[in-house]
């Protein structure tokens, strides 16, 4: 095999992998002879897909709006709140604790509370999404600049520079490969948050439409659903995973010399 | 030549008294280096030599009050040392440098922190680029200003953290082992280089080295220090004329000045 041949296979692999699992799939259901009820067959999902494109489309716009916008707070408040944890280690000992506390709660269980509090609609979803998702974030950013090196912080400090000037000349630009690698975790999470919130209660978003395909036992609308988030996922992944490459070009060192 | 013919009525830049410095506390505590006395004239090359776990970079630490000492007092311009004090430049043997600045932009972070340039550094940026250009151009580093650090080699690190130690003129500067990593050949090379850079401006130095022959290569005067918890056991004036060379590495009188430096530590191990 040539070099090209291999790049190309290597770029052909996940797309093969894909088609050999939704064949498979096709088969199966075909074999035994599977109701449609229980699982429907791939290519009839495709259809449906095909069919019911703007219905689907709508839903996933909702989705993905309350998505980001929780996401986009999760960032802005795990920066924040990791920055002031990496920061200082009284922040840290008293935080830390109940931060992981936060994080065992299901978060399914706290939907029914944001519904007594904020009604249906889009509120909830947001909240689901941003709590679900900020944890990596957080947890990350203070990993990030609790792992300077203490040479480094001498350098600064027998310069006579500020603990301000520290975390905003080492410490921030040390702690972004890890902010960017945890926001490919969170950006899924909150994917999940906000589909869990418009299942559990709820009048709009892909979960929804879902919930409701489900109801009138739909069950080709309902896999539709399914593979419409997790397009949505994997693209928002990409996005993240590219806005990564580009801001920390030089944590990925290694790619870029050779 | 040697500042050593200079006046020694002077009162000292950096003294050092009765220091001593322990970690920990209570009794898990460990004494790193006990009651050092020593003082360093301004302009002055002092090397520290030692055992491993001496207490050298300790000490290196409570000159430039990185750590307040546990007992006894460090003195700079004759005031008490309490925090860190200003006008200090450092390099370690890991460069340290930052990975996501570029060499340039690396060697201009003591200007962007340390007073007056930090007034001046954004209307004056030009100037302050000019300078580095040049100081990199004096350690051989011509034209590398734009690569970031991981793409040179070893060496050439730890060139440009010379640069970075350096560019804000301090008064005092602090190496603690810096070319320990590096091989042979690039380390005697860089020996050179530093004593360029000290000829050239005259700053007052500290080196600390487990490597005899560079201590006798670039100090004026070497302090040994013993086991922990490290002590002073041993101070020895370097009387060679400059600029020294690696030729004078083989000289008689500086193989017997590295011999009575590693007779002195040995005993330390006996």
């Amino acid at each position: 095999m040539t070099d090209t041949q291999r790049y190309y296979l290597k770029i052909a692999m996940p797309w093969l992998f894909m088609a050999a699992l939704f064949l498979i799939w096709e088969l199966a259901c075909v074999m035994f002879s599977i109701q449609e009820i229980i699982l429907p067959r791939p290519s009839k999902i495709f259809t449906v897909m095909v069919e019911r494109f703007d219905i689907l489309l709508r839903f996933c716009l909702e989705t993905l709006w309350t998505t980001t916008v929780g996401f986009l707070l999760a960032i802005g408040f795990g920066l924040v709140l990791g920055l002031a944890i990496g920061a200082s280690p009284f922040i840290y000992s008293g935080l830390y604790p109940l931060l992981i506390a936060f994080n065992a709660i299901p978060k399914v269980a706290i939907v029914p509370i944001l519904m007594i509090w904020l009604g249906v609609g889009a509120t909830p979803a947001i909240i689901t999404a941003f709590v679900i998702s900020f944890f990596p974030i957080v947890v990350n950013v203070a990993t990030g600049l609790a792992t300077i090196e203490p040479e480094m912080r001498d350098v600064m400090r027998s310069l006579g520079a500020t603990q301000y000037e520290i975390l905003t000349k080492v410490g921030i630009p040390r702690a972004m490969p890890y902010l960017f690698a945890s926001l490919k975790v969170a950006i899924t999470l909150a994917f999940i948050g906000s589909v869990i919130s418009e299942t559990v209660g709820g009048n709009r978003g892909i979960g929804f439409l879902m919930l409701s395909a489900g109801a009138r036992n739909d069950a080709p609308t309902t896999f539709a659903g399914l593979f419409a988030i997790a397009i949505m996922g994997v693209l928002m992944y990409a996005i993240c995973a590219l806005i990564e490459q580009r801001m920390t070009k030089w944590a990925f060192r290694g790619e870029v010399v050779g | 030549m040697s500042v050593l013919t200079q006046s020694n009525t002077e009162p000292p830049l950096v003294e050092l008294k009765g220091v001593s410095l322990a970690y920990g506390r209570g009794d898990g505590a460990t004494l790193a280096l006990a009651d050092a006395t020593l003082s360093i004239q301004k302009g002055e090359f002092i090397a520290v030599v030692g055992p491993s776990g001496c207490g050298k970079s300790t000490l290196m630490k409570l000159v430039t009050g990185l750590l307040p000492p546990t007992s006894g007092e460090v003195r700079v311009h004759g005031e008490r040392v309490t925090r860190p004090i200003k006008g200090v430049g450092m390099a370690f043997q890991n460069p340290t440098l930052m990975p996501w600045r570029t060499t340039m932009d690396n060697i201009l972070l003591p200007l962007e922190v340390v007073e007056p340039h930090k007034q001046r550094f954004r209307a004056n940026k030009a100037e302050y680029v000019a300078k580095v250009e040049k100081l990199l151009a004096t350690v051989g580093l011509k034209g590398f200003g734009e690569k970031f650090p991981w793409q040179l080699s070893g060496g050439m690190q730890q060139r440009s953290n010379l640069c970075r130690a350096l560019i804000h003129d301090p008064e005092i500067m602090m190496l603690d082992e810096p070319f320990g990593a590096l091989d042979a050949f690039t380390r005697e090379d860089l020996w050179s280089v530093m004593q360029n850079l000290w000829l050239e401006r005259r700053f007052t130095a500290v080196l600390v080295t487990h490597d005899l022959r560079e201590a006798a290569y670039l100090a004026d005067t070497i302090y040994v220090m013993s086991k922990r918890p490290g002590k002073v056991i041993l101070k020895k004036t370097v009387d060679i004329p400059r600029p020294r060379t690696l030729a004078t590495t083989f000289e008689p009188h500086f193989v017997d000045i590295v011999h009575e430096l590693r007779d002195r530590i040995h005993q330390e191990y006996a």
